[in-house]
């Protein structure tokens, strides 16, 4: 049995009476007393939530040109990633599907990507697959997520001034003396900063940004309807090794270059599924019914099964239930009607354009 | 945690406000703390008959989903209405605006089983 771990912020989420979960091997915050989940979503889109994000592994690589290391395991343009630029990615296998996804920063002296809880193990596996580069977790830094429209100026005026990057830029801020490294993006869909605080510093600053009034604490249950809101996929729910970018709708990823070239893991799968078009595509779900449509809901057409939702919750800022699923490819057309199937019960729902809620990230 | 002292308790952290053969049900301030915020509440019909422990419909919040069990057997005479269309009174409100539905019931004695504030207080270890 492995011992259920505890982060760093361990402490303060006992102070503010946080309800826990075990996601992924951690103790981790499910929601905080005297707000809940709704609350806590509301003041993420409205002023400013902070998230314990301390389960995601900081992992380093080094060596030579860690980029050309790391786009022979991802379709994603890494090689050209400007140095304070992050982006999104994920490993692919050989059939084209999905082993984790991750993001990728190049600070210029350092090169770095943030993989997920419930993956890490078997993530850093597979970079030490890599000849040339030295795979280093960076289990002395713990990462933190202040999103929402307050966001920015709250961490400036606690200390870390990052307005000027734009959405996925990249930059490293001091304080007391310690470095921080810096990146203007989230899994909320709202503009907002990861933070990864050495330990010396984690819990004051954390402690700091919460003493101001627009800083909520905010949990995963709410982490979960706000990245639902934004159409953002979970690792385990929405992806998985048996889906494919062509599947996931994720080819905004892969650049033309490596498209071209067909040189990562699965590409002569992937460019199949773009030729003869997938069996399955990943498509909101959306519904004018309160009863919430949750993963494993099958999808049917006149009775007969035609897709699975993956991720389901209530979405409080477009106050209806919120979900995402796979469904064929001849029912994926938005507007489309189907019947849920939950828990016995048939639920009128409609496949949805995503995201439910706009992105409002800072472009520049 | 607030234990009103008039009203009876199951040990499935429901209360129950008697009235006569009517019996009003509602979720214990307990019970509404560790659903979480509700988001979706599924009431019974008027005139379902239900025995002790039968389902009379669904609390769903944020984290879970939650049975609704009678507490004694009866007949729904009335529902809450309001509750569907504003779950959230039930975390407001669990002890009034937020009551689920109210019964009918035949065997007054069968009311003995449940608990007085008191016996619920130890129950959820609050004493």
């Amino acid at each position: 049995m492995n011992k259920v771990r505890t982060t760093i912020f361990h402490p303060l989420h006992g102070r503010l009476g946080a309800k826990f979960g075990e996601f992924a091997g951690y103790r981790m915050p499910l929601t905080y007393a005297d707000l809940g989940a709704t609350a806590e979503h509301v003041a993420t889109r409205t002023s400013a939530g902070l998230f314990d994000v301390s389960h995601m592994a900081v992992v380093d690589l080094v060596g030579p040109d860690p980029a050309a290391a790391l786009e022979t395991l991802v379709p994603g343009g890494i090689t050209t990633l400007k140095p304070g630029r992050s982006r999104y990615t994920f490993f692919t296998n050989e059939a084209g599907g999905i082993l984790d996804d991750l993001i990728a920063t190049q600070f210029g002296d350092r090169f770095s990507v943030v993989v997920n809880a419930s993956r890490a193990e078997h993530d850093i596996g597979h970079l030490q697959l890599l000849t040339d580069i030295e795979v280093v977790r960076r289990s002395d830094l713990h990462l933190v997520a202040i999103q929402g429209p307050q966001a920015v100026e709250l961490a400036a005026d606690a200390g870390i001034d990052a307005s000027a990057l734009t959405f996925m830029g990249a930059m490293v801020a001091t304080i007391d003396g310690h470095d921080v490294a810096v990146t203007r993006s989230g899994y909320t869909g709202e503009d907002g900063l990861e933070l990864a605080l050495p330990a010396e510093i984690a819990l004051g600053f954390a402690e700091q940004l919460l003493s101001d009034e627009r800083c909520t604490p905010a949990g995963l249950v709410a982490r979960d309807s706000l990245r639902l809101e934004a159409g953002l996929c979970l690792y385990g729910n929405d992806l998985d090794e048996t889906t494919t970018p062509v599947e996931a709708d994720l080819m905004w990823a892969i650049p033309s270059r490596r498209r071209a070239a067909a040189d990562y893991p699965g590409a002569d799968v992937v460019d199949r599924q773009l030729a003869d078009g997938p069996g399955r595509v990943r498509v909101g779900i959306g519904t004018d019914q309160r009863r919430p449509v949750r993963p494993g809901n099958e999808l049917l057409v006149d009775g007969a099964a035609i897709g699975l939702v993956t991720s389901g919750a209530f979405g409080p800022t477009v106050d209806r239930p919120v979900a995402m699923g796979y469904v064929d490819p001849a029912h994926a057309e938005p507007g489309t009607a189907l019947t849920a199937d939950v828990r016995g019960k048939e639920v009128p729902v409609h496949v949805a354009p995503l995201p439910f809620a706009p992105h409002r990230y800072h472009r520049g | 945690m607030n234990i009103p002292t008039d009203l009876r308790y199951s040990t499935d952290h429901e209360w129950v406000r008697v009235d006569g053969t009517t019996i009003r049900i509602g979720v214990t301030d307990y019970a509404q703390d560790a659903l979480g915020d509700v988001v979706f509440i599924e009431l019974p019909d008027v005139g379902t008959e239900v025995g002790a422990g039968g389902s009379l419909g669904e609390v769903e919040s944020t984290k879970s989903v939650s049975d609704i069990y009678a507490p004694v057997a009866g007949t729904v005479s009335l529902i809450n209405d309001e509750l569907a269309n504003n779950p959230e009174r039930l975390n407001e409100d669990p002890y009034g605006d937020g009551w689920i539905c109210e019964l009918t019931i035949g065997d007054a004695a069968a009311l003995d089983g449940l608990l007085d504030a008191a016996a619920y207080t130890e129950l959820i270890g609050e004493a």
